[in-house]
């Protein structure tokens, strides 16, 4: 058998083997207890030609709808926003998606520029001190940071607002399972986070208070609050925050965040079924050694010349081995380069400009429903998401919708019991002013 | 042939440059002011660079040529499986219907993706001889945490509480000890012998009532097969405890042996390396955990089923760990690797095994005669050189792997595993041609004479590359971990 992918010959393995002493290949496996050889083919479906390979791959992908085919109001931690072309450009350039972790610095530099350039660009949002070189999603990193906290505190219980994303929430109750750490979840007020609970349920045992901002149901909360009753009781201030929303809103890292988290998925980074996504970590400058996963350094060569090296590596699994808290190796660290990229291309502008673009047309879309007759939740600010009360089943309509080419939002009961027949409705730069009307008069449609 | 500095992304910015087009807003603009309560709305605004779309891709052309990818040239990292990522891999991963789809669709609106996961996961369970699958790892150290927390789960189901230890080799990687003390149990070690194998009595010694489990990876970070495997199973087992296979080294045995054949009770796959999802430069990985038939109620949520031709996530799941992740694993990931699956078929993954295998032997053989081998006996797709004899005469590991990149070849991973002086772990791949090994081969066999000759070009090295040796110890005493514009910043050009 011939293979694009393996370059051996026959008069190459014979060589090869001579070379060694053996007479056939299976001498070398001679080693495998005879007991469990696999003596059989593995049963695969059959091997497929590139063409046909492109062929039922495509096939395959044509029978989900995406938000080429359809307009998209789904958000829920995942959001359908501009990516600039030129991301998908610099990202297909091999020398980087076929290099691994900058092991090599000398043979690494244009990898470990993009990562601190990536870092640079995250504390610029976040207005935290220091960012790592990424982590898997949003969601682990949420649960990252609470493990962060109940080591740094040395206390064993975790507080997490009900309005932090509910896969989040599982996460971090998973992660804190296998450290035996509590996790006590704060009700909601309104759509947001109830911070009068929140101070009657803190105590000397709390190692961290965890909220989003803006939150699962698009509210942006007045989080400053939450920082103070946190801080006042030693405990850290954790936010699991959408980057985007930075761009206009004051940062976490202004308003009392200890560590900031969250998901650069907005930035140039495909939905692509939920991952990969790209998490990022940014604490204040007290928690620098603290910080899971790779962190990339400036420094010089041995000529002055500037250089960047991946750095404070006592604090990872490879060195501290069982003593690590976390055990991150591999992280994102392609989709943070896409990232950066986007970011570069949004800029400074940029940023501004798709952020406000969000708040605007979520605005229109909450007054076009209003004006609907239909009524919209929680009285807070919203940056690009809103809920919404539906006259039908959340699953019935959305039925519905698809057969309008349209994606319709979260269905809120799958989740909060008490949000049945609710719905989370995203609203990006993307959609138009028509999607929007088309929306509304889709839903109604049923109804008039 | 070093370069002057590289300009920051930030350095080449300038006030008013854009490199974005977004359509104009076609509803009212939402005063800022009036919508949000006050203090939340952002005073000063993030620093991002302000540069032409031209600049951009300049600057990061000029980084890329600064970065040495598997497409550059050999890059034989022991452990991380460095071999060719097939560029239709990348066009289906980037089809509409993979990439441009919504997680919490509409189950009935992404059967394609569904259907794509379920297959690929029956393929895995067939490829390592496992009962069930789990896509939902997002990395092989997150695939361990998971495996682990369900060899936890399942200890405690059977009132097993004290299980609490996990035994792990000497030469295991760094990632094993600390995704069992995530998972909250602690770790025993295991020495090895003098065939570089674990030692059957040392784990006698340490198995007991409190093992949780055995975790291994064959063959092991030496590249070596565990012949006593069916043993250390009778051992685990005998006291109650569960063995982990630690994936990494898959791409040894395909078509050979299956890790679920071997007596593993739980396993976990590296798609990014044997299975040719790219390796980003150190990430996006995926990491699916295969398990037996004891641990499948302990599968993290949701479990993808198919019933009646229609595929489904099933939630309701009492004895799961739980979420691990948001939605479904790096599905991006999976599709690169589903696409290779079906690119070589039954066959094509026993050539890739056997070949991988032949290449590793063939350079260990032809480079014993220069290095020191420290086990000597037929290796898999991997083998591990000590360069004491080269110690002896000055030069380090480290000068032999700087003075590789003048050749323009990635070093092999050095220093690992813990158990070798002055370590060198290479592994070649199967793709990788024999003229591409034996070129390889000549870089070694000349830096081994210039050792003895001239040792200052090797412990000088690298004199090829954009920038010397970079002080490490500068790095981590005085951190300069971001970007801070200086007082008064001129622009730069872009390279």
């Amino acid at each position: 058998m011939k293979h694009r992918y393996l370059p051996m010959t026959e008069s190459d393995k014979k060589q090869m083997l001579d070379t060694i002493g053996v007479e056939s290949i299976d001498e070398l496996f001679s080693d495998i207890p005879e007991k469990v050889r696999f003596d059989r083919q593995y049963d695969l479906k059959p091997m497929l030609s590139e063409t046909d390979l492109l062929k039922e791959l495509s096939g395959l992908a044509g029978q989900n709808a995406d938000t080429n085919s359809h307009a998209s109001f789904l958000g829920a931690g995942v959001y359908d926003h501009y990516k600039p072309v030129i991301v998908d450009h610099v990202i297909s350039r091999s020398e980087f998606y076929t290099a691994y972790t900058p092991y090599q610095p000398e043979f690494s530099q244009g990898e470990l520029q993009a990562i601190f350039e990536f870092q640079s660009m995250i504390c610029e949002l976040t207005g935290m001190d220091i960012a790592n070189s990424s982590m898997y999603d949003g969601g682990t990193s949420l649960a990252e940071a609470g493990m962060l906290a109940a080591g740094h505190t040395r206390r064993k219980k975790l507080l997490i607002s009900e309005a932090v994303h509910p896969e989040y929430r599982d996460v971090v109750k998973t992660y804190a399972l296998g450290q035996s750490i509590d996790v006590l979840e704060i009700p909601l007020k309104d759509g947001q986070t109830d911070y009068d609970a929140l101070r009657s349920m803190i105590d000397g045992d709390t190692a961290g208070v965890m909220v989003q901002y803006p939150n699962f149901f698009g509210q942006v909360e007045n989080i400053r609050e939450a920082a103070d009753i946190a801080h006042e009781n030693k405990s850290l201030f954790i936010v699991s925050s959408n980057p985007l929303a930075l761009a206009v809103l004051t940062p976490p890292g202004k308003l009392g965040a200890d560590i900031t988290v969250g998901d650069a998925q907005p930035f140039g980074i495909p939905e692509a079924f939920g991952g990969p996504h790209c998490g990022y970590f940014a604490v204040t400058k007290k928690l620098m050694r603290k910080v899971p996963g790779r962190l990339v350094g400036e420094t010089n060569d041995e000529e002055g010349r500037r250089g960047y090296v991946l750095t404070l590596q006592a604090r990872e699994q490879h060195i501290r081995r069982d003593k690590a808290t976390s055990n991150i190796c591999s992280n994102q660290a392609l989709n943070a380069l896409a990232a950066s990229v986007a970011m570069s291309a949004l800029g400074k502008q940029g940023v501004r400009e798709m952020a406000m673009q969000n708040i605007s047309k979520t605005q229109y879309a909450i007054r076009a429903f209003k004006e609907a007759g239909y009524e919209v939740l929680f009285g807070g600010p919203s940056f690009n998401e809103f809920v919404v009360k539906c006259k039908e089943p959340v699953a019935d309509l959305n039925g519905r919708l698809l057969d309008a080419g349209i994606i319709g939002g979260y269905h809120l009961g799958l989740t909060y019991p008490e949000l049945e027949g609710h719905m989370l409705i995203a609203v990006t730069e993307q959609r138009t002013k028509e999607e929007i009307d088309a929306l509304v008069q889709e839903m109604e449609a049923i109804h008039a | 042939m070093h370069k002057e500095n590289q300009p920051l992304i930030f350095e080449i910015s300038k006030e008013g440059r854009i490199g974005y087009s977004l359509p104009e807003l076609d509803v009212p603009e939402t005063d800022l002011a009036g919508l949000l309560p006050e203090g939340l709305l952002r005073e000063e605004p993030a620093e991002l660079p302000e540069a032409s779309e031209l600049d951009i891709m300049r600057h990061y052309t000029a980084l890329s040529k600064r970065n040495h990818g598997v497409d550059s040239g050999f890059y034989p990292l022991g452990s991380c499986t460095m071999k060719y990522n097939p560029k239709v891999n990348e066009a289906v991963a980037r089809l509409s219907g993979f990439a441009n789809v919504h997680p919490l669709q509409e189950e009935s609106s992404v059967q394609g993706a569904m259907e794509l996961m379920y297959d690929l996961q029956e393929h895995l369970v067939e490829i390592t001889g496992m009962d069930e699958v789990t896509l939902q790892s997002a990395a092989g150290a997150h695939g361990e945490w998971t495996a682990l927390m369900m060899i936890r789960a399942f200890h405690e189901a059977n009132g097993d509480h004290n299980r609490t230890k996990v035994i792990i080799p000497d030469s295991a990687h760094g990632t094993n000890p600390a995704s069992a003390t995530v998972a909250g149990l602690e770790t025993i070690t295991v020495k090895s012998d003098e065939n570089g194998l674990v030692d059957i009595e040392d784990l006698k010694r340490v198995a007991g009532e409190d093992t949780a489990a055995l975790m291994l990876t064959n063959p092991n970070t030496l590249g070596l097969f565990e012949e006593n495997i069916l043993e250390m199973a009778e051992i685990v087992h005998g006291v109650g405890g569960k063995l982990y296979y630690d994936g990494a080294n898959l791409n040894a045995i395909m078509s050979k042996v299956r890790p679920g054949d071997m007596g593993f009770d739980a396993v976990h796959l590296n798609l990014h390396k044997t299975f040719t999802g790219p390796h980003g430069g150190g990430g996006p990985g995926s990491g699916p955990v295969g398990v037996k038939k004891e641990l499948i109620p302990f599968l993290p949520k949701p479990v993808l089923v198919k019933k009646d031709d229609v595929f489904t996530f099933d939630y309701d799941r009492p004895q799961s760990i739980g979420r691990i992740k948001p939605f479904y694993g790096n599905f991006g990931i999976n599709v690169r690797a589903y696409a290779y699956i079906r690119s070589m078929g039954a066959d094509g993954l026993k050539l890739v095994s056997e070949y991988a295998v032949l290449n590793a032997n063939y350079m260990m053989r032809r480079l014993a005669p220069h290095f020191d081998l420290p086990y000597d006996r037929h290796c898999k797709h991997e083998f591990v050189l000590s360069g004491r004899r080269q110690k002896q005469l000055g030069v380090r590991t480290l000068d032999i792997a700087k003075r590789l990149l003048d050749f323009g070849f990635h070093p092999p991973t050095i220093y690992f595993p813990l158990n070798v002086e002055e370590g060198m772990m290479i592994e070649p791949t199967e793709t990788e041609s024999k003229e591409t090994l034996d070129a390889f081969i000549d870089a070694m066999i000349q830096i081994a004479r210039e050792t003895e000759e001239n040792p200052e070009i090797v412990q000088e090295a690298p004199h090829t590359t954009v920038v010397s040796r970079l002080d490490e110890t500068q790095a981590a005493r005085k951190p300069v971990l971001r970007y801070e514009r200086p007082e008064s910043a001129e622009p730069v050009a872009v390279n």
